[in-house]
């Protein structure tokens, strides 16, 4: 693309975000489809090309900003949020994104992770778990069910999986949502709340890995079973779900319950209202777990939403006071300032 | 009382306490007024890991020794020739280092039942003949600081910590310092608790008139100024030269600095320095851990900064794989490893030089990158600045490495005027005209687009790249070819920099060589064998990876070539490497620098080795 100023007034399409590497995902892999979402809403950022940057670590999913069109690095095992926070503290102005997965951000990353949702640095961070080491041949990752078979765990898997968005909560991001591969409309209107949030925003997004754990979601994304198992909750509406919206959830103390809207007993004026602006996180925590409860669907959308100043903009902020306040750093008095004494 | 004043062209004095006694501010301050009086002076802090140890017993011992003189010196001394010892476990801990017939100046008070037993003196070393032979001056240092105080409204436990400006009022009276820079400086530093300042007022003019009636002291000494060249000074330890050098670099490559750091001694004190220059636009970012340090850093490079991460050797063993990337994505970066004793967590607080191996060959895969070396506490600026201009010059990662010991050290620094110190020049790529991330230079060095530069977008990583596309590639003649090619990078590096000087006696046939805070010992041995008559040459190495292009030639002029390393000899497994060389290696691992003495006669015996032979 030439240096021509005229370009930034002609709005920017999805292929604008296509680089010209071949894509070398495995054919059928949710990965694609996330791609395609990231590319489709891109332009509607508001953001040029030139400010967006994508950083990953290792594994399938990192391998992403080869494919996009903008600036990008691809990094080490575990490490890209702590790549993005360099360029998100150097750049504040920069739209900085991680791509990654569940053993590269909640393994070998966890670390990383958790310190940059406590931070509130200004990145987004999409999490692609299909819940297996795809890229090393089918290990079991954090996020697998505990007795899963797999290469490494050939009588069962013993650990305990990661809650990814309760892990999140639990860090204090202030933005934490989840998303599946195959529901592409959802994904683009999640991709692009992120993309508006100041503070670091989490999404977790279910992807199906078609080689080693395929299937793993279906239950989330097939015709026959997602309504019971999926709720797609929404700020100031009550939680409802099903086929004809026909059932709903309760709060009842602290534990969510299902309801039916057919028999009479409960209307939607009893159900939860979901309040994604909530200051204490115990609800979304709630949501984060409803997986565990038997019977409770599993939550799409944003779980927690809240506004605090970014770690980024509040770095910039204090050198610009004390800029103000001492004036602009000058080095002959910095080295100088001290006791001194003359030679003669 | 009139005493006599007696001319000393040197001294070496040692303070020694509980950690808690404040011997480092002491040391520190008497430093810092001999610096100022014009006196050359050359500094070894030693302390514990632990903050504070129990009370009374020899681990627990803080150690500050300081070397001054009316001439040019490069150590904080061998041998003291001056012990105040705060308590028995300080006496007990120092008194092997100290010169025959040295002075030991005991806190009278604290030589009691209890403390002997703290640590585990079987009888009082006051009287039982452990001291034959050595000046002791027993003062009562608490009781005279509690009698000074009495008036002053403050704790008893208040009171006896002034005790150290007590010690340091009659140590400046001893050795005819003024008062008044530790005046100043107490009012800046209790501005908000005046009544501690006053006690701590009090306290030093206590100390300072006390030695001025008493009649323990018959004689005051006195250090005249040292000849140095003229201009403006201050005294500066390594870690703040290093961090003052880097906010220069900053300021003279209009590159805003990012440290990404995570707190480590010695290193620590890099971060605090840079911390405070946020007026310089300074971002400092402390970090989860080691790795995310360095990735930030590595993030920064990528968005255009002067960008640092510090630390030492076990953190520099973490950093590794992300140094590694640095090479790889041809990023410019500062890695700065302040060495201590190794391995693992080893002696914290102790120096050494054991981490030269581990800079050149730390890292998985073929991964060269430029190693340069501090030598003294004020070299420590030059090097900072020197370390940027070959990373951005070059686009790679340079090791910067300097040690515990020059780190804490401190030593008078000529201020360099700011105005003479060359610009670093830094080009940005923005045109994006056949703009391709890996095309080269003259230098080899690939253009740093920065995101936020329009039309260059492109994607760089860990996966190797095809020269001049930047693309991912995996073909086997591709591979080998990128691997010379970084190290041939690395290798350009010896067109721009200076060559290994030689000094000492120009018809020498023995060759002292060394790198880092080894340079004192080393420069004070050579030239004292030399005034001796004795010829012996020295050369010192900067830069570790490339060495300088005449090193082989300097090398094969000498017949014999002694290394001394605080380690078991890794600069020598790196010459004989390269150049086939025979190289006497010559070390020590205490945790301690070389004494100029212990050298001295290592070299000596050599010569007489040689001479017969």
């Amino acid at each position: 693309m030439a240096d021509n100023t005229t370009m930034e007034d002609v709005k920017l399409k999805p292929k604008d975000f296509s680089s010209s590497q071949d894509v070398r995902w495995c054919p059928g892999c949710g990965d694609y489809s996330i791609l395609a979402q990231v590319q489709r809403v891109s332009p509607d950022f508001g953001v040029d090309k030139e400010n967006f940057v994508w950083i990953s670590g290792i594994g399938c999913s990192s391998r992403f900003p080869y494919y996009m069109d903008t600036y990008g690095m691809h990094g080490i095992h575990g490490r890209a949020p702590a790549i993005a926070t360099g360029i998100k503290l150097q750049n504040p102005k920069l739209s900085v994104w991680v791509a990654t997965g569940d053993g590269d951000l909640l393994s070998i990353g966890g670390n990383h992770f958790i310190h940059a949702c406590r931070r509130n640095i200004g990145i987004k961070i999409i999490l692609f778990n299909n819940k297996i080491y795809g890229l090393t041949k089918g290990q079991f990752s954090p996020t697998s069910e505990k007795g899963k078979i797999t290469a490494s765990s050939p009588y069962g898997s013993v650990d305990y999986p990661f809650n990814p968005a309760a892990l999140a909560i639990g860090s204090d991001a202030t933005f934490v949502a989840r998303s599946i591969d195959r529901d592409p409309k959802h994904l683009k209107e999640i991709i692009s709340r992120a993309a508006s949030h100041t503070g670091t925003a989490f999404v977790e997004v279910f992807q199906n890995c078609n080689i080693f754990n395929d299937g793993t979601f279906f239950t989330y994304t097939e015709k026959e079973t997602k309504f019971d198992n999926v709720i797609s909750i929404k700020h100031d509406k009550p939680m409802v779900f099903g086929k004809d919206n026909e059932k709903g959830i309760i709060l009842d103390g602290f534990t969510p319950r299902v309801v039916s809207l057919t028999d009479g007993k409960y209307s939607v004026n009893d159900l939860w209202i979901h309040n994604e602006h909530d200051l204490h996180a115990s609800r979304a925590h709630i949501i984060s777990q409803f997986q565990n409860f038997e019977g409770v669907p599993t939550p799409i959308g944003v779980f927690r939403h809240v506004d605090k100043p970014s770690f980024d903009h509040e770095l910039h902020e204090q050198i610009d006071n004390i800029v103000k306040k001492e004036g602009k750093g000058n080095l002959k008095d910095l080295l100088y300032k001290t006791n001194t004494w003359e030679v003669n | 009382m009139k005493k006599d004043i007696r001319e000393l062209s040197e001294v070496t004095v040692r303070f020694a306490g509980d950690s808690g006694d404040g011997m480092q501010l002491t040391g520190t301050q008497f430093s810092n007024t001999s610096a100022f009086v014009g006196n050359d002076v050359n500094t070894l802090p030693d302390y514990p890991a632990e903050i504070r140890a129990p009370i009374g017993t020899t681990y627990g011992v803080s150690g500050f020794q300081l070397h001054f003189s009316d001439s040019d010196i490069h150590t904080p001394g061998d041998e003291p020739d001056v012990l105040v010892a705060m308590n028995p476990a300080s006496l007990k801990v120092n008194i092997k280092d100290l010169k025959p017939g040295a002075t030991i100046i005991v806190n009278i008070n604290s030589f009691d039942e209890k403390n002997f037993k703290l640590c585990h003196y079987e009888s009082n070393p006051l009287t039982d003949g452990t001291l034959d032979g050595y000046h002791v001056i027993e003062v009562p240092l608490s009781k005279l600081t509690e009698e000074a105080l009495k008036d002053s409204g403050l704790t008893v436990k208040e009171i006896t910590r002034s005790k150290n400006f007590f010690a340091l009022g009659l140590m400046y009276w001893i050795y005819s310092r003024p008062i008044e820079p530790t005046l100043d400086w107490i009012k800046t530093k209790f501005k908000k608790k005046p009544e501690i300042a006053n006690a701590n007022k009090t306290a030093l003019e206590a100390g300072y008139y006390f030695g001025d009636n008493t009649t323990l002291f018959s004689t005051r000494y006195k250090v005249n100024p040292a000849k140095l060249p003229k201009g403006t000074y201050r005294s500066i330890e390594g870690n703040e030269a290093l961090a003052l050098g880097l906010v220069a670099a900053s300021v003279k490559s209009g590159l805003p600095l990012f440290l990404g750091s995570y707190p480590i001694t010695p290193a620590s004190s890099i971060l605090h320095a840079l911390s405070k220059y946020k007026s310089f636009g300074v971002r400092t970012f402390q970090a989860e851990d080691e790795i995310a340090s360095i990735c930030a850093t590595i993030g920064a490079a990528f968005t255009g900064a002067l960008a640092v991460t510090t630390t030492s050797g076990p953190g520099l063993a973490l950093k590794s794989e992300a140094a590694g990337l640095g090479v790889m994505t041809e990023l410019p970066m500062i890695i700065v490893d302040v060495q201590r004793g190794g391995p693992s967590t080893g002696l914290p607080t102790k120096t050494e030089q054991s981490d030269l191996l581990q800079a050149m060959y730390g890292r998985s895969g073929e991964s060269p990158l430029v190693i340069i070396a501090a030598s003294t506490p004020v070299d420590c600026f030059d090097v900072s600045l020197e370390a940027a201009r070959i990373a951005t010059k070059y686009m790679l990662p340079v090791l910067y490495m300097s040690d515990g010991y020059i780190a804490n050290g401190s030593e008078p620094w000529k201020i360099p005027d700011p105005d003479k110190i060359p610009e670093i020049k830094v080009k940005f790529r923005k045109n994006s005209e056949n703009f391709q991330p890996y095309q080269r230079d003259e230098n080899l060095s690939r253009p740093w687009a920065i995101p936020g530069t329009k039309g260059l977008e492109h994607r760089i990583g860990g996966l190797e790249k095809q020269n001049i596309t930047g693309n991912v590639n995996y073909d086997p003649e591709n591979h080998e070819f990128m691997v010379r090619l970084r190290a041939e990078k690395v290798k350009n590096v010896e067109n721009d920099i200076p060559d290994l000087k030689v000094k000492g006696n120009p018809d020498a046939d023995l060759l002292i060589i060394g790198w880092g805070g080894t340079y004192g010992a080393i420069t004070d041995a050579v030239h004292n064998l030399n005034e001796k008559g004795k010829k012996v040459a020295q050369a010192h190495f900067r830069y570790l990876n490339p060495f300088p292009k005449n090193t082989e030639e300097v090398l094969r002029k000498y017949k014999h070539i002694i290394c001394p390393e605080l380690n078991m000899g890794q600069l020598s497994v790196l010459l004989r490497n390269k150049f086939l060389l025979d190289i006497d290696s010559y070390t020590k691992i205490q945790g301690q620098p070389f004494k100029s003495s212990e050298l001295e006669e290592k070299f000596a015996n050599v010569l007489g080795g040689m001479s017969n032979g």
